[in-house]
């Protein structure tokens, strides 16, 4: 019954990913939100070090530092210069209320933790309720997707997503290979560049971030 | 009948008891004077609340015409319940005499017991600050109970009882093991102390601005010797709440009873504890800023979702 100190550890580092997963969700302020996704990139960093040395796998060492350096420090600070750029400080708008969106949350994790207990059961690897709290996190970060209004947010949204899989993948997998983990850090950064170039032709088009300007169609007057 | 353990349980609890209601106050002037120090000021040392204790208790007291027999009561009943609460509570030791009269549920009670009954006596009087400030009160606090009770469960779920002697005893006497669950319960638990003894978030326990304060108003109309008990209360409250979280989250030290030589290391456990956990609020207080008294449901709400998130995380991962 009782598992080895490291795996605790890293039970530890999954339930503090979904609690930041959560803290994202309540947050109102964008500069704060981007911290909050600079902590996960730091938290997930560190899980898969452990995962890396518990299971000694070197590729996992290189791909922890990869994360390490893109989502902790080049990620966070691109997304900085953006909101400095854009001269959007000011707080998140949401379409639904914060406390509804917490409790839909909260179904999320009941409704994945329900969906990843007989997968857990299948799998004998020894970080198997991981998967439940990562698709948990992943379901989150959807929701803080959907019910954002401001493009930018929605972008930090998709990182934290993106984050979540590459938990998944590592916790429930031991990892991806290295090479398709290259793949998609190359894929996260230039998503995050061409995002930037797409904020700036949101605003210069509709003079605001909001995305909700989009839905209208150009002769829809009627 | 009286062999010698129930005598040195007695002696214990006696202990206890006085070291709580000795050491209360001073917990309070802990977090003023390293408020003043994180704010740039000299401040008043941590023996000021005792004199300020001592200059009430010297004062004649001033009730209003209209008070009722409800009034008058109400600070021996808020200072007795904070202080049985503290009783409870397995502060320097486990498996005292009264730590059996009630668990983690009733001791929620006895903190609702000493609330209701401040908020009526607040309504007594008739004013409309009084009736305005209890009204604020409940709102918080119906807020923050179900929280408070979350993160108790989730505690009770994972020893097995709801009892704090067990509590304390599975955590700090077994093997040790680390509790994601708990993680979450702690945050929730932060956040319902602040929200419950009235700190910054919240309320604002330094002002008397008419627009902010909820816990000031109750009892603006408390003078002398009923005032300076009630003020102790709110000192015994923060030292009992405190102490609860020692227990949940950091009970290594707690010594059993009849463990004489254990005990000056538990005191001093607790000393460093508590001075830890006053530094730790004064850094907290000075980092946010008082929130809109209609945020405050959102902000217990987020509380209580990070219990139930606890308890799920508990039933995820077993731990």
């Amino acid at each position: 019954m009782q598992i080895p100190l490291i795996l605790q550890f890293v039970n530890l580092l999954a339930s503090l990913l979904l609690l930041l997963v959560f803290a994202m969700l309540a947050q109102r302020r964008i500069l704060s939100l981007i911290n909050l996704f600079a902590w996960q990139g730091g938290i997930l960093a560190l899980s898969t070090f452990i995962v890396a040395y518990s299971t000694d796998q070197h590729h996992l060492y290189y791909s922890a530092g990869l994360t390490l350096v893109l989502k902790v420090l080049l990620l966070p600070w691109l997304l900085h210069r953006l909101v400095r750029k854009l001269k959007i400080r000011w707080e998140v708008e949401t379409l639904i209320n914060i406390p509804t969106t917490m409790l839909a949350g909260i179904a999320l994790v009941i409704f994945s933790f329900n969906l990843a207990a007989p997968i857990a059961e299948l799998a004998q690897g020894i970080t198997r309720g991981l998967i439940g709290i990562a698709l948990a996190c992943v379901l989150i970060s959807l929701l803080m997707m959907l019910t954002r209004r401001k493009a930018v947010t929605q972008v930090v949204a998709f990182l934290s997503l993106e984050n979540s899989l590459f938990f998944a993948a590592t916790s429930a997998t031991q990892g991806m290979p290295l090479i398709v983990e290259f793949g998609i850090a190359l894929d996260v950064l230039v998503a995050t560049f061409i995002f930037g170039i797409f904020f700036f032709q949101i605003r210069e088009t509709f003079d605001s971030l909001d995305i909700a300007h989009m839905e209208k169609l150009k002769d829809d007057n009627a | 009948m009286r062999n010698p353990d129930q005598i040195l349980a007695i002696v214990f609890q006696l202990t206890q008891l006085l070291l709580v209601v000795l050491a209360a106050p001073m917990l309070t002037g802990w977090v003023n004077l390293c408020q003043a120090w994180l704010q740039n000021r000299t401040g008043a040392g941590v023996m000021q609340p005792y004199r300020a204790l001592n200059k009430l208790f010297h004062k004649d007291a001033v009730i209003a015409d209209n008070a009722s027999w409800l009034f008058r009561i109400t600070p021996y009943i808020v200072f007795g319940c904070m202080w049985l609460a503290a009783a409870i509570i397995p502060i320097i030791a486990v498996d005292l005499p009264f730590s059996r009269a009630a668990d983690v549920i009733a001791l929620v009670g006895v903190f609702a017991l000493a609330r209701m009954f401040i908020a009526l006596a607040a309504m007594d009087i008739g004013t409309s600050f009084g009736s305005m400030g209890a009204r604020r009160e409940m709102l918080v606090s119906f807020l923050a109970e179900p929280a408070l009770l979350m993160v108790l469960f989730t505690a009770s779920l994972i020893s097995q009882s709801t009892q704090l002697t067990h509590i304390v005893e599975t955590f700090a006497h077994h093997e040790f093991v680390l509790y994601p669950s708990l993680a979450f319960a702690s945050v929730a638990f932060v956040m319902v102390l602040l929200a419950e003894n009235a700190r910054i978030p919240v309320d604002n326990p330094s002002t008397h601005l008419e627009l902010t304060m909820i816990h000031e108003a109750m009892i603006l109309e408390y003078s002398a010797r009923h005032l300076a008990l009630i003020e102790w209360a709110a000192s015994l409250k923060l030292f009992a709440y405190i102490s609860i979280g020692i227990a949940l989250f950091l009970p290594h030290g707690i010594v059993g009873v009849g463990n004489w030589s254990g005990l000056p290391l538990a005191v001093g456990l607790l000393l460093a504890k508590m001075m830890l956990a006053g530094a730790g609020l004064a850094v907290l207080e000075a980092m946010m800023a008082k929130m809109r008294i209609f945020r405050a449901p959102e902000f217990l709400g987020t509380a209580f979702l990070l219990a139930v998130l606890g308890l799920l995380i508990h039933f995820l991962l077993g731990a």
